[in-house]
């Protein structure tokens, strides 16, 4: 694909080329990485949107409807509201941490997309150890929470923070223990290599690839994996980080205007990697469903979107889990089945 | 000047100075944010020298686990700074003697005239060379026993941790979750039938007439 667009490039510049060509790589690599965090971020924006339509509809509601055609522009004005807003420090408030705080929240959830493929080739960086890099990175994010809970200098905050870093350290055990199985059945650390190694097998011969993909037999790390997603990026019914009637929003309860909006964003990221993982680790990427039909992106699209209902739909269903129960089934039952 | 000398500049001075900040922050939660970030730039500077396992893995055990864990107590204890610093002064020759110590001992180390680092082969890695394949290739081969020692070890000191530390306290009213689970209803409450209505008597009825 670079030597497509350079050749595009090259006449068009004329001149300029031969000054900007040193640094040609580092504007590739910007350009691929605004080509995937533009579309990111537009679909946390939409994602939104969809979690309060598909739950309205599930509860018998309308959802939004109001702004634009069938509400379309919802997300927008949600976005521009949020970002006109001031941001209010509190008196005690430790200021320079609690700036902090968001930002260390949003970065991980963005750089993990760097090792994310998401057809043949097209990934940022083809790192050998993908799957260790997204353990190590995504094991930082839970300093924002806790940076963020404990600058904000009060007490629901700081509860709040406890409750939710601890709940994602434990959670993030269980989908670590969940993923050897996966390293061990793929014997690579590559995430391209993991998706290709599911495109074998005896299923996959007879062109129903989708039986031969890591869900079957890997069932049980599949269903652990899913749950232990869903409870790491704090949603329901594990989502006890946000309680009105106990810790009101938790660490973010002293966040206002951009900054809140960034804790929002780095949750929905977060959703949408846990489903973008999902489809590389167990439902096989890009990877074409029955042999008949091509592979390609939109496979990939399909299954996170797939993943990413399940996880509003469970969040329509199910009611909350109490804290001390999500402890012990993440302490207990998921660490001894992993 | 390569590009990778210009890296292993910047990663090393934020290193340097992050750790000086560990020991001079008056903040002891500053203080092991420091120590964060003295940890993430290592893992850098390791990364610099092909050691992805290592580096990916630090970042994982020490700032993803250790660290929260070190950032939880620290916040939670109210530490005084001014007591700690108290004997800084009394015990700062013995500390510098440490630290020389330290430093003649890895210069001596990483001078390498010592321990024949000119005689290492050079690093000659094919394209499709993998740390952590080689890494646990010699793990679970040449050192599988000394492994297996580490690991046993490693579980004998976590159960006696967590050993040392288990105590029943008096004034807990919680709950065993497994009793919760193996109530049955009839456990606690009774259930009466009971006729939904009572009928008239007879001659009451035919009063009513």
């Amino acid at each position: 694909m670079e030597a497509a667009v350079v050749s595009f490039v090259e006449p068009l510049l004329g001149s300029f080329w031969g000054s900007i060509k040193p640094v040609w790589p580092l504007i590739w690599t910007l350009l691929r990485i605004v080509l995937i965090l533009v579309p990111l971020l537009l679909s946390v924006a939409y994602l939104t949107f969809w979690e309060r339509k598909v739950i309205g509809w599930m509860q018998v509601r309308i959802g939004p409807n109001r702004v634009g055609p069938w509400g379309l522009l919802q997300p927008i004005a949600d976005g521009l509201k949020l970002f006109l807003k001031e941001i209010i420090f509190p008196t005690a408030a430790d200021k320079k941490l609690f700036v902090l705080g968001p930002i260390l929240a949003i970065a991980p959830a963005l750089a993990l997309w760097a090792a994310i493929p998401f057809s043949p080739g097209w990934v940022l960086a083809n790192v050998d150890a993908g799957v260790l890099y997204l353990l190590a990175v995504g094991s930082v994010g839970v300093y924002g929470i806790i940076i963020a809970g404990w600058a904000s200098n009060s007490k629901f905050p700081f509860f709040g923070a406890m409750r939710a870093s601890a709940q994602m350290i434990s959670y993030e055990i269980s989908m670590g223990l969940a993923l050897i199985t996966v390293l061990m059945v793929s014997s690579s650390l590559n995430l391209t290599e993991i998706v290709v190694g599911q495109s074998k097998g005896l299923f996959a011969g007879m062109g129903v690839g989708f039986l031969s993909w890591n869900w079957l037999p890997l069932l049980p790390m599949f269903g652990v994996y899913l749950i232990s997603g869903v409870a790491e990026t704090n949603r329901a019914p594990f989502d006890v980080v946000e309680g009105e009637s106990e810790i009101v929003a938790g660490h973010m309860v002293e966040y206002s205007g951009m900054s809140f909006a960034m804790f929002f964003l780095a949750e929905y990221a977060n959703m949408i990697l846990i489903s973008a993982m999902v489809s590389i680790f167990f439902l096989g990427g890009w990877l074409s469903p029955v042999g008949f039909l091509p592979d390609g992106f939109h496979w990939m699209a399909a299954k996170m979107a797939a993943v990413l209902f399940f996880f509003l739909w469970i969040r329509a269903t199910f009611p909350r889990y109490r804290y001390d129960q999500i402890m012990r089934l993440g302490g207990f039952w998921w660490w001894a089945s992993g | 000047m390569e590009f990778k000398t210009i890296l292993f500049y910047i990663f090393s001075t934020v290193t340097v100075v992050a750790a000086l900040r560990v020991i001079t922050a008056r903040n002891p939660v500053h203080a092991a944010l420091f120590l964060v970030l003295a940890f993430f730039n290592v893992a850098a500077l390791w990364m610099l020298l092909q050691a992805e396992f290592l580096a990916l893995a630090l970042i994982m055990v020490y700032v993803g686990a250790v660290m929260v864990l070190f950032l939880f107590v620290v916040m939670m204890l109210d530490i005084n700074i001014e007591r700690v610093r108290q004997g800084f002064w009394n015990n700062l020759p013995l500390g510098a003697l440490v630290g020389l110590l330290m430093v003649g001992e890895m210069a001596v180390v990483l001078s390498g005239r010592y321990f024949g680092l000119a005689n290492l082969p050079p690093q000659n890695l094919p394209a499709d060379y993998s740390n952590t394949k080689e890494l646990a290739r010699l793990l679970y081969t040449d050192y599988a026993y000394p492994f297996e020692i580490a690991s046993v070890i490693l579980l004998v000191a976590i159960i006696a941790a967590v050993m040392l530390t288990l105590r029943s306290r008096k004034d807990n009213k919680s709950m065993h979750p497994a009793d919760q689970i193996a109530v049955k209803a009839k456990d606690r409450m009774r259930l009466v039938k009971m006729a939904p209505e009572v009928e008239l008597p007879v001659a009451a009825a035919k009063e009513g007439e």
